[in-house]
């Protein structure tokens, strides 16, 4: 062991040698895929030869980890990652450092209804992205099924077993997607409709990344994507579209400056330039395919690419007016709800939808209303959120949410009531599957 | 152990024999110090989280609402099955594997068995990509029988899906030490039984397999503890109702602290030592030793024409199932567009250039990276087999607990220990930070990787007789030269077995990986595959660096497996 101890202490010293970073280098924390972060770092660097870029690439919880482990000073300068609760966490914590200097006059401050850089100015949206539709036209030909336009098209049955999308609590842009859903359908109306796509899914996949992916090698038909990932995958070759429904909000991807920063000044630096015109023009490499936060097209000083989507244009279009204080009050609940009676019970909710459209299928051009109406019941057991909006806007529940886990009583309170949606849920499928069962064996 | 032969070239008698009786302590005190400071305390550190209140006041609170959640029983009973499922399935893979290139002269046995431990460099996300691309609901094996019988079979889907996957990717443990502990068995043993009137498959199940237990109960007790925490399977598949991703889901989520996971990880530490204890009463109060070392070892008989047909033809199925993820990540690796196909639509070597240019120096962080690790293993782990096993320290069980807990340990929970114990420490004469230096993730790798190690360093010596160490020392040995010139040869096989598992896991790993790597030139193959992976164009290039990081393993794997058997040819003569 002592010549092990030795062989590691000298090649401890040779490597610290070799490794000190010299002055003048941003270290960015991010987890965009390597196309976009090597475009910027090469722009970037020729622009500004004194700076160097070091980009780090880690996913965004070790992100966060790693960020909150390191003492200021030793921490790195820049984050620049898609899901906007990593910066509400970052926020809480105290990590962010203003940095005012960085934006572009040209930035609007709101996209539709949602704005684009912090209002306590602490991050600033630096792209834009916008949830919707990705499908793999080989699977939709092989199974013979049409493209989806709205997320209600993705309730029917014939979409039984070929959805996917990530888990709320683990992304979150599909945090977003879900939000948009309940707050432009209504909460009934949303979770109803979200519960019956849900039934209709293959899988729930715990990183977002695992949606396009799928989707890309024919493992899934259709994923509930940001937009990048279905238009990169399309640019790339892959037989695969994309469209935006029109229940989309659009909403910035973040950078912000890390408090405690080794080298804030150049950081600064480099920040402005990923949100001025030439580093948003970046955005458009068909690899990247981001949209733009500042005015692109015709009528501005910045060209896109042919048939490139139109942000504003879809905002513009997106029939919901987001709320984001509402989205942001409620998020713990909302995820916790998702994974409860979805993410954990996914079997339960598919076998009972499986059953629902099997007796609806028997049902099909027959009349036989004792039937019609144990599948009417089916559906109001499976596909009914196991809270009212009422509930969800109390007080009390809110509050709750919101306290630290650590403390023994609350995390007790929140275990009883997410056992009981578990279990809760569990039954309701079950039920809705014997209800459905019963319709069936009913009609002849 | 070689470090200690430079402290024993004691002068005087009587110095010499102060050493003989103070040697162990000391090894004991430095392995129980580094296990403390690099497992013990780093976790804690984490796991303390489990135990307080938000106030910091103890409580047991925690698992109290652990236990009141239905879904967590639900999530430990279907790993149980999971766990347990595997371990019955790898060892159907990998008995007959090791029997017939043991125990028969077989052409190709040394690939053979190198091919056999492919499937543990599993690269983290191209290997799952490959599988879903090969099994999947809509992967070529679906394809093909939809197209021929028009049937779909979900090789992937659900709890089954969890176990065919963990079975083919972890049943190499079984097959290393098993091979090793057939090797090591005396052929005196079998000619006995021969002579008694005993037949090929009374032989093997009354005399071979029996005396290869402790190989096989090492290997088995590793997969079934291997596969009770394993994360990425059943995340990949989309099965959240088992311990190991329950605790990850809860520990990753963004902006939520939830003792809950910290309090699952506890219990899943607990159980796998439990488990692992249980499998060492297994073997107790038995003797698997055998004496004739160095002598006859098992004859290698020949097969006839048929049975060769016979076993030749298994071995190719059973490893065109298990290289199947392998076979997939070639096909990525030189595909341009693969999706929804049998195979991809046209080739091309660009994904090969794009790595070079990007990412030599990860190849070699890896191997540099990797093979202190496994070394640093080897090293724990013959000592603490030897402390266990030949001496009478107190307490010396517990090295064994502790170092195996770390199977249990997710790797976030080690990396984030580690931030937290040298937050603000530098290098001895540097400003530079510990936390930013590769030392860190070698050492990480080397505490996630001990217990194969160990485990196999602890079935060698089981098999080996004390008689000979007795004799050795009568002979006037003292205690480090018959450590040096009789027991660690002869454990060599054993050894041999420990240091490549470690090597080839390490290689992979990825959790600790992505939390200790600071700046990109440090960062090994595994994190460059992360980082392919992370969008639609990194695909081909992420399985190319995939199939480098396979070619150079296994380059490892088949160099040491030779070396051992022309050392083993050697010592025959």
């Amino acid at each position: 062991m002592k010549q092990t101890l030795t062989r590691l202490s000298l090649a401890t010293m040779v490597m610290a040698i070799a490794g000190l970073a010299h002055a003048g280098t941003v270290t960015v924390l991010t987890s965009f895929p390597k196309e976009l972060t090597a475009a910027y770092k090469k722009a970037f660097e020729t622009k500004h030869p004194t700076i160097k870029l070091e980009i780090l690439n880690k996913n965004t919880a070790a992100a966060l980890a790693y960020i909150k482990e390191l003492p200021a000073g030793q921490r790195p300068d820049v984050m620049w990652v898609s899901d906007p609760s990593a910066f509400e966490v970052l926020t809480r914590d105290k990590l962010l450092a203003p940095a005012p200097e960085v934006k572009n006059p040209r930035t609007p401050a709101k996209i539709g209804n949602y704005p684009i850089n912090d209002p306590e100015g602490l991050y600033y949206g630096q792209a834009l992205a916008g949830y919707g539709l990705m499908w793999n036209t080989r699977y939709m030909q092989a199974n013979k099924l049409p493209a989806p336009k709205e997320w209600a098209d993705l309730v029917k049955p014939e979409y039984f077993g070929h959805v996917a999308i990530s888990s709320p609590s683990r992304s979150g842009t599909t945090h977003l997607t879900v939000e948009t859903i309940l707050q432009g359908e209504g909460w009934n109306k949303g979770w109803g409709q979200l519960l019956q796509i849900m039934g209709n899914a293959a899988a729930v996949t715990e990183r977002s990344f695992g949606v396009p992916d799928g989707v890309n090698n024919g493992q899934f038909g259709i994923g509930l994507v940001i937009d990048f990932f279905g238009l990169a995958g399309k640019y790339s070759g892959f037989p695969v579209e994309f469209v935006y429904p029109t229940m989309t909000a659009v909403v910035p991807a973040n950078i912000g400056l890390i408090a405690g920063a080794k080298n804030a000044g150049e950081a600064k630096t480099f920040m402005a330039y990923t949100l001025s015109d030439e580093g948003q023009t970046l955005l458009f490499d068909p690899a990247i395919s981001r949209l733009p936060v500042v005015p692109y097209g015709p009528g501005t000083s910045m060209k896109a690419p042919a048939n490139y989507p139109n942000i504003q244009e879809v905002a513009k279009s997106a029939k919901v007016q987001f709320n984001s204080n509402l989205s942001e009050e409620r998020r713990a609940i909302v995820v916790s709800m998702f994974d409860q009676m979805i993410t954990f019970r996914l079997k339960e909710i598919q076998a009972a939808t499986k059953a629902i459209h099997d007796a609806e299928k028997k049902l099909a051009g027959k009349n036989n209303p004792k039937a019609a109406d144990l599948i009417r019941q089916a559906k109001a057991a499976a596909y009914a959120p196991i809270l009212s909006e009422a509930e969800v806007r109390s007080a009390d529940l809110l509050e709750l949410f919101r306290k630290s886990r650590k403390d023994v009583d609350v995390s007790k309170r929140i275990s009883a009531l997410e056992e009981q949606w578990g279990s809760k849920s569990k039954e309701s499928y079950a039920k809705a599957q014997a209800l459905a069962n019963q319709a069936a064996a009913a009609i002849r | 152990m070689r470090q200690t032969t430079t402290l024993s070239a004691p002068s005087t008698p009587r110095l010499r024999a102060l050493f003989t009786n103070l040697g162990p302590w000391f090894v004991y005190g430095i392995v129980f110090l580094l296990l403390m400071i690099f497992l013990v305390i780093p976790v804690l550190l984490v796991f303390f989280t489990a135990f307080v209140t938000e106030t910091g006041a103890p409580t047991l609170g925690h698992f109290m609402n652990f236990f009141s959640q239905a879904i967590f029983k639900e999530s430990f009973i279907n790993s149980l099955i999971v766990a347990f499922a595997s371990a019955v399935f790898a060892s159907l893979i990998a008995i007959p594997l090791a029997y017939f290139t043991v125990r028969f002269e077989f052409r190709g046995a040394i690939l053979i068995q190198t091919l056999g431990v492919l499937p543990l460099i599993m690269p983290p996300f191209v290997g799952a990509v490959a599988m879903q691309l090969i099994f999947g609901k809509n992967g070529s094996v679906n394809i093909l029988l939809g197209d021929w019988f028009g049937i779909n079979i979900p090789f992937m889907q659900g709890l089954w899906g969890v176990i065919f996957v963990e079975s083919i990717h972890y049943f190499p443990f079984i097959l290393l030490n098993l091979v090793a502990s057939m090797r090591n068995i005396d052929g005196a043993m079998e000619e006995s039984a021969q002579n008694l009137g005993a037949g090929g498959w009374s032989i093997f199940r009354r005399v071979v397999f029996p005396l290869a237990m402790p190989g096989f109960v090492a290997g088995a007790a590793l997969v079934f503890v291997k596969v009770f925490d394993d994360l990425g399977t059943p995340l990949v598949l989309g099965v959240t109702n088992m311990l190991a991703p329950q605790a990850y889901l809860r520990i990753t989520s963004i902006g939520v602290d939830d003792p809950l996971g910290y309090v699952i990880s506890v219990i899943m530490v607990v159980f796998s030592v439990v488990a692992l204890w249980m499998s060492a009463l297994v073997l107790k109060g038995r003797d698997f030793s055998t004496l004739q070392k160095g002598g006859t070892s098992l004859q290698q008989r020949r097969l006839s024409f048929w049975q060769g047909i016979a076993a030749y033809g298994w071995i190719i199925v059973v490893l065109l199932i298990v290289l199947a993820p392998h076979i997939g990540i070639l096909l990525m690796s030189f595909a341009k567009v693969w999706s929804f196909s049998v195979l991809p639509d046209a080739y091309t070597l660009a994904h090969y250039a794009t790595v070079i240019q990007d990412s030599s120096k990860m190849i070699s962080n890896t191997l540099l990276y990797c093979f202190t690790a496994a070394g640093i293993d080897i090293l724990l782990g013959v000592a603490i087999a030897y402390l266990i096993l030949r001496t009478e320290l107190p307490g010396r069980q517990w090295l064994d607990h502790i170092a195996s807990a770390a199977l249990a340990i997710p790797g976030l929970v080690l990396a984030i220990g580690y931030l937290r114990m040298f937050k603000g420490m530098t290098l001895p004469f540097t400003e530079t930070p510990i936390v930013t230096t590769w030392v860190l993730i070698m050492i990480a790798y080397a505490v996630r990787r001990l217990p194969y190690a160990l485990r196999s360093c602890m079935a060698a010596l089981q098999q080996l007789h004390e008689s000979l160490e007795e004799v050795a020392s009568s002979l006037g040995a003292s205690r480090m030269t018959t450590i040096r010139r009789v027991v660690v040869p002869l454990m060599a096989g054993g050894i041999l077995a420990g240091f490549v598992t470690s090597f080839i896991t390490a290689s992979v790993e990825l959790s600790a990986t992505l939390l200790l790597t600071s700046v990109e030139s440090n960062a090994p193959m595994s994190y460059g595959i992360y980082l392919y992976m992370q969008s639609v164009a990194g695909r081909g290039p992420g399985a190319a660096l995939g199939v480098i990081a396979i070619l150079v393993v296994a380059i490892g794997t088949y160099a040491s497996n030779v070396v051992a058997d022309r050392y083993r040819i050697t010592r025959k003569d």
